[in-house]
């Protein structure tokens, strides 16, 4: 014969035996024995379908039978079965408060408590809480997103309010990533933000990006863009991107795994390789309609709660334009390409690269062009040397405050480059030196000028260091 | 009616306040009288096995359980029930709770509760009815005769 040990909770229906004999064979056979014996035992230990019910484990000797051959293992003559609860449980998932707040989200007829918990379990890497990041912040922690990131190196600054709708005028000066966590918390206190006041780099991308679930790009740069797209594809995380310039916006989700497994397309399979520097202006340069990040931050942040609850079907695969100018949108489909570096036929690129290199950044700091301080122009004025000082920047800009420079906007530059002077020193300047510094390197190329110098830092630096009267925009 | 010794419930809250915010367990040891009042004498603590996030489950290994029979055993008491805490969550089972509920035992939950930076402790038992239902047990405070 074999022993069977009964658990306490069950031994009012075996009338208080601790052991039992039972014949020797198998599980099934044990079981059978125990409730023709005991029919009250039944319920307790088969399902519905006449299974092991999954809350109770069998133990033969020291040996889970789930490690043996489950119902069909052996009960020798003299083995010892021990039936064993499953002894678990928890917290409710949610608190009164947090049912009463997701109300709304749980009474949608599939979306419900399931997505809900789904959020609450999530957590999502928001990168850059700017223009896009205040929106999908404000929305993921709203919707109850339960471990929010978020990584930006930025202080606010009063520019910023006119689309940063995360920040008041309370918060200019001090560092974004505290900034919104005090508005976010603010917000919901049942959730918990983690902070990375740091430039996002090839050196702490991964250790950062690998804590989390989905990633949320919404940076203003391509070699961010470019690290931030390697490192959710090396990582295998879905990267749910954005971007938005002037009266345009973009979004898709990249390296989202369907049902399959299979990763979707990656933003290097829908730009291959960066613009040339310059050619495409930062928002900081060119200019963006301050509603347009709300409009497509909040597509972002529904992209990511699809891809968390697993809701609709996400935009992977496609990639989503929105023309606030003419009220157009447009979706085009996004396929893998096989010379894709990163998940291609060939991969090439395993690790994290130098992406201001990638992305042609370093090597034009590293062709050094010569610069003049705010501090060394002003000197230039009072002392009242002779010197050539030329505007690149639109008209637009100039109306809104100027230093006296010539205007020759940066498109045509080329084309009156005879109003340069070829002797003495010509000061060029921008906004803030990328676009001087791009005329220059241009004026060089083609004219063989030697004569140009950089303002550092633009009329934005000439302003706070030298005439703060004037109007900062 | 369960009658928890004061200290035992001293432990029990013991445990709850070191594992907090993760969620503590363990069983508990007693007798139970004709009338069916339970009196707990002692408790085993018992690691929380639950892989990954503890802070709302608790699950208990095979292995604790038969060492949980065997204590029993030994000091000829009964196995009452299981104890665990619900970290910043009111002492009532939830969904999970119902899910892997046994009949028979007693369940003591321990709710840690933090209020203005000061911990509150509340401690309430439950127990399953013949419909498969919590119903709660009143937990009295021992009185020495």
């Amino acid at each position: 014969m074999a022993t069977v040990i009964i658990p306490t909770p069950l031994r009012k229906f075996t009338n208080n035996a601790a052991r039992l004999q039972v014949r020797p064979g198998t599980i099934q056979d044990t079981v059978e024995e125990l409730t023709s014996n005991f029919p009250d035992l039944k319920k307790h230990l088969l399902d519905e379908q006449g299974r092991i019910r999954s809350y109770l484990n069998i133990f033969i000797g020291n040996d889970d039978i789930r490690d043996l051959q489950q119902e069909r293992s052996a009960v020798n003559e003299g083995a010892v079965v021990s039936i064993i609860p499953a002894i678990a449980g928890g917290s409710p998932d949610f608190t009164k408060e947090e049912l009463a707040r997701y109300n709304r989200h749980i009474i949608i007829p599939g979306f419900g408590m399931e997505a809900q918990l789904k959020l609450k379990a999530a957590r999502v890497l928001v990168i850059g809480s700017g223009g896009l990041g205040s929106p999908v912040l404000l929305y993921l922690a709203a919707a109850g997103v339960g471990t929010i990131g978020i990584v930006d190196f930025d202080v606010v600054d009063d520019s910023n309010l006119q689309r940063q709708v995360l920040f008041g005028v309370d918060a200019i000066g001090q560092p974004k990533v505290e900034a919104a966590r005090r508005r976010l918390e603010a917000l919901n206190p049942h959730i918990s933000i983690n902070l990375y006041n740091t430039h996002l780099n090839s050196h702490n991308a991964l250790d950062i990006l690998q804590d989390y679930d989905v990633i949320a790009d919404g940076t203003d740069n391509f070699p961010t863009r470019y690290l931030v797209n390697d490192a959710s594809v090396l990582l295998g995380k879905p990267n749910v991107y954005a971007s938005i310039f002037q009266f345009e916006g973009q979004v898709s989700v990249f390296n989202y795994r369907d049902a399959a497994g299979n990763p979707g397309p990656n933003y290097r399979d829908l730009y291959p390789t960066p613009p040339p520097p310059g050619l495409v202006p930062s928002c900081a340069e060119g200019g963006v309609l301050g509603v347009l990040p709300g409009i497509i931050g909040s597509l972002q942040a529904l992209e990511v709660i699809k891809v968390i609850t697993g809701t609709g079907e996400p935009l992977s695969g496609r990639f989503y334009i929105f023309d606030a100018l003419n009220f157009e949108s447009r979706t085009f489909t996004i396929r893998p390409r096989e010379d894709n570096p990163l998940n291609g036929k060939n991969p090439t690129i395993t690790t994290l690269i130098d992406y201001e290199q990638f992305c042609g950044m370093r090597a034009v700091e590293e062709r050094a062009l010569k610069e003049v301080t705010v501090k060394e122009l002003y000197d230039l004025q009072i002392k009242g040397e002779p010197f050539q000082l030329i505007d690149v920047r639109e008209p637009h800009e100039y109306d809104i405050v100027n230093i006296g420079g010539e205007l020759i906007p940066l498109a045509s530059v080329s084309a009156n480059s005879d109003r340069i002077g070829r002797d003495g020193k010509v000061i060029v300047h921008c906004k803030g030196g990328t676009r001087s510094a791009k005329a220059i390197r241009e004026l060089e190329e083609k004219f063989g000028f030697t004569n140009l110098y950089n303002l550092k830092g633009g009329i934005i630096a000439y302003i706070d260091e030298v005439q703060p009267e004037l109007t900062k925009y | 009616m369960i009658i928890i010794e004061p200290r035992v419930r001293q432990l029990l809250i013991e445990d709850a306040l070191n594992t907090f915010p993760d969620e503590c367990c363990g069983f508990l040891f007693g007798r139970e009288e004709h009338d069916g009042t339970r009196l707990v004498v002692d408790i085993l603590v018992v690691d929380n096995s639950k892989p990954g996030d503890k802070t709302r489950r608790f699950e208990i290994s095979p292995q604790d359980y038969m060492e949980a029979e065997r204590h029993a055993f030994l000091h000829d008491w009964t196995l009452l029930g299981v104890y665990h805490s619900h970290p910043k969550h009111p002492a009532i089972p939830s969904e999970h709770d119902r899910e892997a509920a046994q009949p028979y035992f007693s369940y003591v939950i321990i709710s840690v509760m933090e209020e203005m930076g000061e911990k509150a402790i509340h401690l309430r038992s439950w127990l399953l009815n013949d419909e498969a239902r919590f119903e709660e047990e009143q937990v009295l405070d021992y009185q020495y005769s």
